[in-house]
C-alpha cells in the first residue's frame, strides 16, 4: 500500500501537502457556502466572512515574504491600504462604464492589485537593498508613510472624470476639489471613505428588480442572503486564486532561488542567481496579492479610514503567519481565521477579550518554542502513539492470522 | 527665533526619544531581540506616576521614584516569564511574544485606567522667557534635556567604567564565551532590562508632563518612533541611540513647523529610510562584513 501512494504522489507534479492544503480549504469554503446559503448563521458571524477571506489573503501574501524570501515586513498593511483605496475609487468611477457590480468589484480588485504591485516594485528598490532588522523597520516606515499619506488625500469623480488634491501642505476640503453638480467625493481626507454603497447591497437590489421585471416577488432578507452569497464567492476565489498563486510560484523555478537566496544569499549568488531580481518578483506578488485583498475588504466597508492600515494591522497578519508556521501557507489561513474569529467569540467578555487574546498568544509562543515545554509535549504525543502502536499492532497480528496479507 | 524655539522644542523630544531608544538598544545589543513592548512600559510607568501624585497625593519626586521601581519590576518579571524561555528560540518567535506582552501590557492598563483620557499634571510648570520675551522656553523642556544628558553621562560611565558594565558589553560581543569567563549570562540580560524598563519610566513621566494627555496607547507611537531612533544611530550602541533620538526630535519639531503638520511622521519615516539607504548599519551601527 505504502509504495502505492507514493508512486501517486511522484506522478503529480505537486506534493502532497498542497493537495491537502486545497483540498482542506476547498472543504471548508463548501462548508462554509453551505450553512452561509442555507441561511444558518447569524447576522454577527456573516458578518465575519469577508473579513476572513481578507485576511487569510494577507496571511499567505505575507507569508511569501516572511517565510520564502526571509525577510520581516512590518508594513505589509500599507499594500493593502493601497489596494483598498484603490479598490474604492475605481469601484465608485466605474459604475457607469460596468453595471454589473461582480464584474465591477473583480475589475476594481485587479486594479486595486495591479497599484499595490506597482508600490511594491517602488518600495522594493530600496527596501530589497538591506537586510534584517534594518529592512524590517523600512518596510514599517513606509507602510506608516502610505498611511499619512492617503490621510492627505481627496479624491472625488463627476462627469468630467476623477478629481485628486492633496491636502498636506495648506488646509483643504473636500469643497477645493471643484466638482461638478453631480460629483462625489470618494477619499474625503481624513474622513476617509464615507457611505460607501456595498456591492453586497447593490446586488440584492439587482436580485429584487429582476424578480419584479419577471413577475415574481423575493423578501429583503432573501436577496441580502444571496448578496453577501455572492460576495462571499468572490472572497473564496481570490483566496484560492492567490493560494494557486503562491504554491506554484514556490514549486517553480523562481521560488526555488527565492528559497536558495533565504537559505544562503551568498551561495545562491555564488552559482548565478539573481538576487535583487529574485526578491523583487516575490515582493512585488506578495504586494498584489496583499493590494486585492485590501480592496476585497473595502467593499465590506461602509466606512474605511487610512488609520485602519497601520502598523497594527500589519503586526496582526505577522501574527497570523508566525503562528500558522513560516511558509506553511495552510497553517496561516487556519491561524488566520481562527485568530480572526476567537476575539469576536469573546465578545461577551467584552473588556477582557484582549486580554484573554495576548495571553493565549504569549502561551501558545511560549508552548511552541520553548525547548523544555517542546519536550514535554513531544514526550505526551509520543505516550499517545505508543499507546495507539500497540493497538495497531495487535491488529496487525490478528491480520496475520487471518491470512489477509494484501501487501505482497 | 522662531527657528530656535523650533529647535529647543525638538531637542527636548528628541531627549525623550532618546531616553527610550536607549532601553530599545541596549535590550537589542544584549538579546538580539525588539522588545515591542518597551513602548508600553513607557505607559505604565506615566499610570503609576499619575497615580500616585493624583490619588494617593504623594509628592512629585516620589511618584517618581514609584513608576521607576514598579517599572523596573515590570521589566524584570517580563523578561522572565516571557522572554528567557525563548532565549534559543528564532527571533521572530520572541517578536511575536513580544508583541503579545504589549497587548497584554495595554489591555491590562485598558481594565485597570479605563480608555478615557487622564489629564496629567504639569510636574515642572512655567516659563522661562529670554531676549524680551520674545523667545519662551517651557521648564519641562529644560529638565527633559538635562535629564537625558545626564542619563546619557552616566549610562555611558557605567557601561564603560563598571564590572557589571563590562559584563553586559561582554555578552553582548559572544554570550557562550562571556558565560565560560564566569559572567552570570541571565542576571546580566535581567539587569538590563531593568535599566531599560527604569529609563521607560523616566521616559513616560517626561513624555506626559509635556504632552499633558494619557490613554492605554500612549505609549505605542513614541515607542515606535524611539525604534525609528534607535536603527536611525545604529541599533545596539548607545551613543548612537542618543545621536538618533535628538535628531529624530529636531526633524520632527521642523517638519511639524515649516512642512506638514500632518506629513511630520512620513518626513521622519522618509529621513529614516534615505539614511539607511547612505549607511545600511544606521549612523554610528558597526558594518559587520559577511562571511562566507
Amino acid at each position: 500500500m505504502k509504495t502505492k501512494t507514493m508512486k501517486i504522489n511522484k506522478s503529480h507534479k505537486f506534493n502532497s501537502f498542497d493537495f491537502i492544503t486545497y483540498l482542506f480549504i476547498i472543504i471548508a469554503f463548501i462548508i462554509v457556502y453551505f450553512l452561509l446559503s442555507g441561511g444558518k448563521l447569524n447576522n454577527q458571524q456573516v458578518g465575519w466572512i469577508i473579513p476572513v477571506c481578507c485576511y487569510m489573503t494577507m496571511a499567505i501574501s505575507l507569508n511569501l515574504t516572511v517565510g520564502i524570501l526571509g525577510e520581516l515586513s512590518l508594513g505589509h498593511a500599507g499594500f493593502m491600504s493601497i489596494g483598498a483605496f484603490t479598490g474604492v475609487v475605481s469601484y465608485i468611477a466605474f459604475s457607469e462604464a460596468i453595471p454589473n457590480t461582480v464584474l465591477r468589484v473583480v475589475i476594481s480588485m485587479i486594479i486595486g492589485a495591479l497599484m499595490a504591485a506597482i508600490f511594491g516594485f517602488l518600495i522594493g528598490i530600496p527596501v530589497l537593498r538591506l537586510n534584517g532588522d534594518y529592512l524590517a523597520i523600512v518596510t514599517l516606515a513606509f507602510g506608516e508613510i502610505i498611511k499619512d499619506i492617503i490621510n492627505c488625500l481627496y479624491v472625488g469623480f463627476d462627469s468630467k472624470g476623477l478629481h485628486f488634491i492633496f491636502g498636506a501642505f495648506s488646509k483643504k476640503t473636500a469643497a477645493d476639489l471643484k466638482l461638478a453638480d453631480d460629483g462625489i467625493v470618494i477619499i474625503n481626507g481624513a474622513v476617509g471613505v464615507s457611505d460607501l454603497k456595498l456591492p453586497s447591497s447593490s446586488i440584492a437590489e439587482t436580485i429584487r428588480a429582476n424578480a419584479k421585471a419577471s413577475g415574481t416577488k423575493i423578501k429583503a432578507s432573501v436577496a441580502k442572503l444571496e448578496g453577501n452569497t455572492v460576495m462571499f464567492i468572490i472572497g473564496a476565489v481570490l483566496v484560492l486564486v492567490s493560494l494557486i498563486i503562491i504554491l506554484n510560484f514556490i514549486r517553480s523555478r523562481t521560488g526555488r532561488a527565492v528559497m536558495a537566496i533565504r537559505d544562503n544569499r551568498i551561495a545562491a549568488e555564488s552559482v548565478g542567481i539573481n538576487v535583487m531580481r529574485h526578491k523583487m518578483i516575490a515582493f512585488v506578488i506578495s504586494a498584489a496579492l496583499a493590494g486585492a485583498a485590501g480592496t476585497l475588504y473595502a467593499m465590506n466597508m461602509p466606512t474605511l479610514q487610512s488609520t485602519k492600515f497601520g502598523f497594527d494591522t500589519s503586526i496582526l497578519v505577522l501574527v497570523f503567519v508566525v503562528l500558522g508556521g513560516l511558509g506553511n501557507m495552510l497553517g496561516s489561513m487556519v491561524a488566520a481565521a481562527l485568530l480572526y474569529i476567537l476575539p469576536e467569540l469573546l465578545r461577551e467578555f467584552s473588556t477582557y477579550r484582549m486580554l484573554i487574546y495576548a495571553i493565549v498568544l504569549i502561551i501558545v509562543m511560549l508552548a511552541t518554542n520553548n525547548p523544555l515545554l517542546k519536550n514535554f509535549i513531544s514526550k505526551i504525543c509520543s505516550g499517545i502513539k505508543s499507546i495507539f502502536a500497540k493497538k495497531n499492532k495487535k491488529a496487525a497480528v490478528a491480520d496475520n492470522i487471518s491470512g489477509g496479507d494484501n501487501n505482497g | 527665533m522662531d527657528f530656535l524655539k523650533y529647535l529647543i522644542s525638538g531637542v527636548s523630544l528628541g531627549s525623550v526619544y532618546a531616553i527610550i531608544a536607549l532601553g530599545y538598544t541596549m535590550v537589542y545589543g544584549i538579546a538580539k531581540m525588539l522588545n515591542f513592548a518597551h513602548g508600553d512600559v513607557i505607559m505604565v510607568g506615566g499610570y503609576i506616576s499619575f497615580c500616585a501624585m493624583m490619588y494617593w497625593e504623594l509628592p512629585i519626586w516620589v511618584s517618581i521614584i514609584c513608576a521607576v521601581i514598579v517599572c523596573t519590576v515590570i521589566g524584570v518579571i517580563i523578561e522572565g516569564l516571557a522572554y528567557r524561555p525563548l532565549r534559543q528560540a528564532t527571533s521572530l518567535a520572541v517578536l511575536i511574544t513580544a508583541i503579545g506582552v504589549s497587548y497584554f501590557l495595554q489591555n491590562s492598563a485598558l481594565l485597570i485606567w479605563t480608555a478615557n483620557t487622564k489629564s496629567y499634571p504639569s510636574i515642572f510648570p512655567g516659563n522661562i522667557e529670554l531676549f524680551n520675551g520674545e523667545l519662551t522656553i517651557s521648564v519641562v523642556s529644560i529638565v527633559t534635556i538635562a535629564v537625558c544628558v545626564l542619563i546619557m553621562v552616566a549610562l555611558t560611565f557605567f557601561t564603560d567604567k563598571t564590572k557589571i558594565g563590562k559584563a553586559m558589553r561582554a555578552c553582548s560581543e559572544n554570550k557562550n564565551a562571556a558565560q565560560l569567563m564566569g559572567i552570570n549570562v541571565n542576571r546580566t540580560i535581567s539587569l538590563t532590562f531593568a535599566i531599560g524598563s527604569a529609563l521607560a519610566a523616566i521616559a513616560g513621566v517626561l513624555l506626559c508632563s509635556s504632552y499633558s494627555t494619557l490613554i492605554p496607547t500612549t505609549g505605542s507611537m513614541p515607542g515606535i518612533k524611539a525604534f525609528t531612533a534607535a536603527v536611525f544611530g545604529g541599533i545596539g550602541s548607545i551613543p548612537g541611540a542618543f545621536l538618533g533620538g535628538i535628531l529624530l526630535g529636531i526633524i520632527e519639531s521642523f517638519a511639524k513647523a515649516y512642512i506638514s503638520s500632518q506629513l511630520a511622521n512620513a518626513i521622519v519615516f522618509a529621513v529614516l529610510i534615505v539614511v539607511l539607504l547612505v549607511r545600511p548599519s544606521g549612523l554610528l551601527g558597526k558594518k559587520i562584513q559577511e562571511k562566507v
